[in-house]
């Protein structure tokens, strides 16, 4: 028996054994008392609620929503909005990331200087703190729609939210958005086609000014060819508020501007960490090569800067996406305020919704992660 | 014999050396770099001069009501008024000494952890620090008045929230990253599961979750105060991030050092205490400051839940009819806290990194 005990398997499997049965207990006796006092309460289970009507409104919707519709409309409202908000950040944050990044490594002193300040500066207060400010000092406290702040009668600011123009969904419109496409995917063939040649023949092809050129014509001879019917609606003053355009709430805002700005400082740092981690051999050895120097930064620094920074940046998209869920706190219409927010409330079923709540981040997360592998595999030095 | 002539000795070139070359070197080298240091210039002036002037310059310090504040800058005056509520929450005023000397004794055990050798000892007072903090703090003891812990709040509720959940969170997490290594597939599969749940969900789920799911989870009758609901989501969560910077320390030590372990008959408790755990936790101390950092800031979240941490505090005051419109200088004023903690560890974690780098080489 004694010897049974010492043996490293037997003991393994014996420890594994106790663990699963202290388990199982501990989620039996959960289960069971959760059972037990949905019971007593008399709260529902299941799923049934979500063909159940909501009976309150969202003031923002990316698709058509009423009163009457489904707690099950309102998760994908939330979800929907979860989503806008995440992309708009990542796109924002990588953008003010990467400028901040390269910033902090400029030669100039000052800017150098600017850009370190910002990143300790910002990265040092909660963001919570970071979306309310933006929301209740900033965006809160503009003036009401009469007295907005007017840029060009096109863009309005006021307490309500930035309005903007916003073109007329027409023939010439849809023939423009074509021609920008048809540009952009012009512009990747053209490149392709000069590397190539540039390979095989070594002769250069100026490829920015032409595609520069095709992405300024192309739009000119698409409105013509459309029809000249290029019409925006804009915002306008009506009684008390404005119509027309297209309107970014004070939340919206609030949330975009303290995601962008706290992200973006991790951004930077991974961005910084990324390029000074590439060994200062590797530009001193390009340079003797007789590369220029930012011919040495683009062929050789950057190439394993990226695949040092990219990991930590798409950490960040992910913490980017979980910290959405802030915006609870100022009431913008996603998963968590709408969902496990006002559904909550009035269904009471919360096992069910936290956990589908959960279901979802989990399942972001995974997809994000799952990029991450697919990205740090394709990256991986190929060793001869 | 050659004849030399004797060379008078060159100056220093003048352009190589001085202020003026730094500048002209830093700030104005090429074009681009001019136009960076006009932009750079116009920023601070954007920036530092009206805030100098909001902040300090035109800002009322003295008086005790809002007609004190009339020169149209900051009113300082706000925040004296209601620094009590900001630092204690609703803590009856005259037991405030409670909390002062829980701080104060917080100095007191640092103190002794620099003159103490033995880790055991420093432990056993850490452990004793936290009981007669949280006795001290909630009372309700020999002929100590008890107070609920929902008159607590303010920077004390956030610091409390932090320093608990790090200390709550640190042995499951240690356990946690123990288990992710194991060889055993059970247990690994478990502690892989766990980590991986809790940090694909934002924070806030799992606070919802702790509020709102756990009193279902025990018996008719077993009730939670809101604060510990609270604590205990926080220790779920925070453990998962503990775990996984642990599990980097962990990897970092060589394969050596368990086979050494092993070789000299330490059974499995003794070879992770004694000899892995010491290093890998070394290495883990600058990321692990990073997870404090973080946790701190979190705390912030509480205030969802409905516990009045110092940002909640802030919100509060700023919408008492009577200090109406003051709210700015309420965020300027947590922002500056929140800033100084975080500022701090955030310093203290690069100067350890740059010190245990330098112990490795």
């Amino acid at each position: 028996m004694l010897a049974l005990l010492r043996n490293q398997k037997i003991r393994g499997i014996f420890f594994q054994l106790l663990t699963v049965i202290g388990l199982v207990a501990f989620l039996w006796y959960i289960g069971s008392n959760t059972v037990a006092n949905i019971e007593q309460r008399g709260i529902q289970t299941g799923f049934g609620f979500l063909d159940g009507t909501a009976g309150f409104g969202i003031d923002q919707s990316p698709i058509a929503y009423t009163e009457e519709n489904t707690h099950g409309r309102v998760f994908v409202v939330g979800l929907l909005n979860t989503l806008i908000i995440a992309f708009v950040g990542i796109l924002c944050a990588t953008i003010v990331g990467l400028l901040i990044g390269v910033l902090r490594l400029s030669n100039n002193w000052l800017i150098a200087r600017l850009a370190k300040a910002y990143i300790d500066f910002f990265r040092n207060i909660p963001l919570l703190l970071q979306i309310l400010f933006w929301y209740n000092v900033v965006l809160r406290a503009m003036p009401n729609p009469k007295q907005s702040f007017n840029f060009f009668d096109i863009f309005f600011i006021n307490n309500r939210g930035l309005y903007f123009p916003l073109p007329e969904y027409n023939a010439t419109f849809f023939t423009i958005l074509a021609s920008v496409i048809g540009a952009f995917v012009a512009s990747i063939v053209l490149n392709t086609w000069a590397n190539r040649r540039k390979l095989a023949t070594g002769k250069d092809f100026m490829v920015f000014p032409f595609a520069i050129g095709m992405f300024i014509l192309f739009p000119i001879l698409a409105y013509f060819i459309g029809g000249s019917h290029l019409n925006f609606s804009y915002p306008e003053l009506m009684g008390f508020n404005f119509k027309g355009g297209k309107t970014l709430s004070p939340e919206f805002l609030a949330l975009t501007f303290a995601l962008t700005i706290y992200t973006a400082t991790f951004i930077a740092e991974a961005v910084r960490s990324g390029i000074e981690a590439v060994s200062h051999g590797q530009k001193e050895a390009a340079i003797s090569l007789g590369f220029s120097p930012y011919q040495a930064l683009k062929l050789v620094v950057l190439p394993q800067a990226i695949r040092i920074a990219i990991p930590p940046i798409i950490n960040q998209y992910l913490n980017l996406i979980k910290n959405s869920s802030l915006a609870t706190a100022v009431g913008y219409p996603e998963i968590v305020t709408v969902f496990a927010g006002t559904s909550l409330n009035q269904v009471g079923q919360a096992i069910e919704i936290i956990s589908m709540t959960m279901l979802v981040y989990l399942i972001i997360s995974l997809i994000v992660s799952a990029i991450l592998n697919w990205f740090n595999h394709k990256m991986k030095i190929q060793e001869r | 014999m050659a004849i030399y002539n004797k060379i008078n000795e060159r100056k220093a070139p003048s352009n190589t050396k001085g202020p003026t070359v730094w500048i002209r070197e830093n700030l104005f080298s090429t074009p681009l770099n001019v136009a960076l240091t006009i932009l750079g210039i116009m920023v601070l002036f954007w920036v530092i001069p009206p805030f100098v002037k909001w902040a300090y310059i035109n800002a009322n310090f003295a008086g005790t009501t809002r007609e004190d504040c009339t020169s149209g800058g900051a009113c300082w005056v706000f925040i004296r008024m209601k620094i009590d509520m900001f630092m204690y929450g609703f803590y009856p005023s005259e037991l405030r000494w409670r909390i002062n000397t829980v701080y104060g004794l917080f100095f007191v055990l640092m103190a002794a952890f620099k003159y103490l050798k033995s880790p055991l000892l420093k432990v056993a007072l850490a452990h004793v620090y936290f009981i007669v903090g949280f006795l001290l703090v909630h009372g309700g003891f020999f002929g100590i008045e008890m107070v609920p812990t929902d008159k607590w709040g303010g920077l004390m509720l956030t610091i409390m929230v932090a320093a608990v959940g790090i200390v709550c969170a640190f042995p499951i997490g240690v356990l946690l990253a123990l288990g992710r290594a194991s060889h055993l597939p059970i247990i690994k599969s478990i502690s892989v599961t766990y980590i991986e749940f809790i940090r694909g969900v934002p924070l806030i789920t799992i606070l919802f979750m702790s509020s709102i799911i756990l009193p279902l989870f025990f018996p008719e009758g077993v009730t939670f105060d809101k604060l510990l609901r609270a604590l205990i989501g926080i220790a779920m969560f925070e453990a998962a991030y503990i775990a996984e910077n642990i599990r980097g320390g962990l990897q970092s030590i060589p394969k050596g050092q368990f086979e050494a372990a092993d070789a000299i008959g330490l059974s499995y408790w003794q070879k992770m205490f004694l000899v892995i755990l010491p290093q890998a936790l070394k290495v883990a101390i600058p990321n692990l400051l990073s997870v404090a950092i973080s946790l701190f800031q979190d705390t912030t979240l509480v205030l969802i839940i409905g516990l009045f941490d110092l940002l909640a505090m802030v919100r509060l005051s700023a919408a008492d009819s009577y200090w109406l419109g003051y709210e700015t200088e309420g965020y300027v004023f947590v922002t500056f806290i929140f800033w100084f903690f975080c500022y701090s560890m955030s310093t203290f974690s690069q100067k350890l990194e740059k010190r245990f780098n330098t112990n490795l080489r």
